[in-house]
């Protein structure tokens, strides 16, 4: 198996507040690796550092073998690494299509050839009946779906994907479950953070838990799911 | 060409006859003026409306321009050179203007937006006091190559037509799709792979360049500048804000009706009621404020969009 991204005991400090601390793993071509943990446990952070939005207190990033920390986001995206926000940020007055062909820009000059990807990546994610509406007025459900259009108009080799499916209806849900699965066959390696037990635990292949910005389990989610420690983060969470 | 590009172009060809239609000195000033702050407005709408910077000190490159071909012509060449100090007057400009991106725009907020207020008011302080190059605050004279207002009036309109072309084109390709995005949401543009910081500067090249140009044509058609005039920040840097506000921010034709309007108004002002124009200009702007919210080019679209989609949901009912 090779290692696609892998953190080397990152570490994230807010002034005096750890966010992340000592975060090792990888992430391996072809899998669906899952990352949990209760709110506040720095899983956004941890996209944060591998996107390039903030450089890291300590340790280092590698995607594809090459040192990541300390580049802009703009380079981690040409080299193939595209996020989704948690909280959504779609580019409010541009059309749903004009917000995707500004993604596929990332990969050609030409105009054409950007409408074409965009087109597809539309398609893709079921937003063709959507393309024309500002993305600003777009129902909540539809701006998560737009930020994985967007991400995936940049032709990423690894996506992060970040609570895309907080806030959903059942039947969205669903769809968005379909999409990532679909987004996974055609061959993009993905780390997903999500609180939706039952989505993640039938979607990942391997889990990692967070908890006060240290790893506490990692494993299939059976392990993970079974793990004292993780029940322990997640009933204590719920008991404060 | 399609039809409705065909059109665009009749505008165009009507003001390009203008000049066949009257010969009055004083109208073709007035069209003069207007077709200057035209291109003002459009460089300025670039840079503050599509990508977001606001700028409050766009008479610094405005001056540039100015002072280039001023000093051109005060250390020997001749007017009638007129053509190229355009040019060169652009260039001085963007020089100015890379120099203040390159330092501002690694930060965000308003950095740059005061940044280029305080570079207005150094470079002024500049053409008061370096005597030798500038004459201080005397100001450069010198006697216009043409006597014709018909040469000047063609000089600014292609100066203006080619303003426009270049903006269409760059708003149609990818840069302008990146200017947008950097509007709406920087973070979001950097994750979808766009050098903000690049892209942003780009932006205020171009739109320093014209505004050089323009500076540099001013210098040309009046004959006379001093820094108060060039570099002044009421009536230049707050006049380019107001003329693409007007007419509408991020709209192709807002800132071409600002600035006509703003022509009109100050003529008006100028010769019913004499001084204090400005006064009245800034409380047009107010009322046109309250009425027209997006400018009146983008209230007006917004309007119109909003009852087309009404009529089509009523037909589809
Ligand atoms: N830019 C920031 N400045 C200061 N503190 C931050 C910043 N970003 C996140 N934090 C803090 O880091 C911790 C982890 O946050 P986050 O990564 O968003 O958690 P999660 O996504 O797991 O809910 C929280 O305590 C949060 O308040
Ligand atoms: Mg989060």
């Amino acid at each position: 198996m090779t290692a696609l991204l892998e953190l080397k005991d990152v570490t994230k400090r807010f002034g005096g507040l750890q966010a992340v601390g000592h975060m090792t793993f990888s992430l391996n071509k072809g899998e669906i690796l899952g990352l949990i943990g209760p709110n506040g446990a720095g899983k956004t952070t941890i996209f944060n550092l591998i996107n390039g939005f903030y450089p890291p207190t300590g340790g280092t990033i590698f995607f594809k073998g090459k040192k990541i920390d300390g580049l802009k986001p703009h380079t981690v995206c040409r080299l193939g690494l595209a996020r989704t926000f948690q909280v959504v940020k779609p580019l409010a007055r541009l059309s749903v299509l004009d917000n995707v062909m500004v993604s596929a820009f990332s990969r050609t000059n030409h105009r054409e050839e950007a409408r074409k990807t965009a087109l597809e990546a539309t398609t893709f994610t079921e937003m063709d009946a959507w393309r024309d509406v500002p993305a600003g007025s777009l129902p909540l459900g539809m701006r998560k779906r737009l930020e994985m259009a967007r991400a995936l108009a940049t032709k990423p080799e690894v996506l992060l994907l970040d609570e895309n499916f907080a806030g959903l209806n059942p039947t969205e849900v669903e769809k968005t479950n379909a999409i990532v699965k679909k987004i996974h066959e055609t061959g993009i390696t993905i780390l997903i953070i999500e609180h939706n037990m039952r989505v993640i635990m039938a979607i990942s292949h391997r889990l990692i838990c967070i908890n006060y910005g240290e790893k506490i389990a990692e494993g299939t989610p059976q392990e993970v799911a079974n793990n004292p420690q993780v029940v322990e983060a997640y009933l204590g969470a719920a008991h404060a | 060409m399609s039809r409705k590009s065909l059109i665009g172009l009749l505008p165009v060809a009507a003001v390009l006859l203008i000049p066949l239609l009257t010969q009055s000195p004083y109208l073709l000033h007035m069209f003069i003026l207007s077709l200057l702050w035209i291109v003002l407005g459009q460089s300025w709408n670039l840079l503050g409306g599509y990508t977001g910077q606001i700028s409050y000190g766009h008479a610094a490159f405005f001056g540039v321009g100015a002072y280039t071909t001023g000093i051109m012509v005060k250390s020997g060449q001749s007017p009638s050179t007129a053509w190229w100090g355009l040019l060169l007057g652009g260039l001085a400009a963007a020089v100015v203007a890379a120099f203040i991106g390159w330092v501002c725009f690694r930060l965000r907020g308003s950095y740059f937006s005061l940044s280029v207020l305080a570079l207005s008011e150094v470079l002024r302080l500049v053409a008061v006091n370096w005597n030798r190059l500038t004459n201080g605050a005397e100001g450069i004279l010198f006697i216009p190559a043409f006597t014709q207002k018909t040469y000047y009036y063609y000089i600014v309109f292609a100066l203006a037509a080619v303003n426009l072309g270049v903006i269409r084109w760059v708003m149609r390709s990818k840069p302008g799709y990146y200017f947008l995005a950097i509007r709406e949401d920087q973070d979001c543009a950097e994750s979808l792979g766009i050098d903000t910081t690049k892209y942003k500067l780009l932006s205020l090249l171009i739109s320093a360049f014209f505004t050089g140009a323009a500076g540099a044509f001013y210098m040309n058609y009046m004959g006379f500048i001093d820094p108060g005039i060039v570099f002044s920040i009421p009536d230049i840097s707050i006049m380019m804000i107001l003329v693409t506000m007007l007419g509408g921010a991020a709209t192709k034709w807002g800132p071409a009706v600002g600035a006509i309007l703003f022509i009109l108004v100050s003529e008006i002002f100028r010769v019913w009621v004499g001084s204090g124009h400005l006064l009245f200009f800034g409380v047009l702007i107010i009322a046109i404020i309250i009425y027209f919210p997006n400018g009146i080019v983008g209230t007006l679209t917004d309007r119109w969009a909003r009852k087309r989609r009404l009529q089509g949901a009523e037909a589809a009912a």
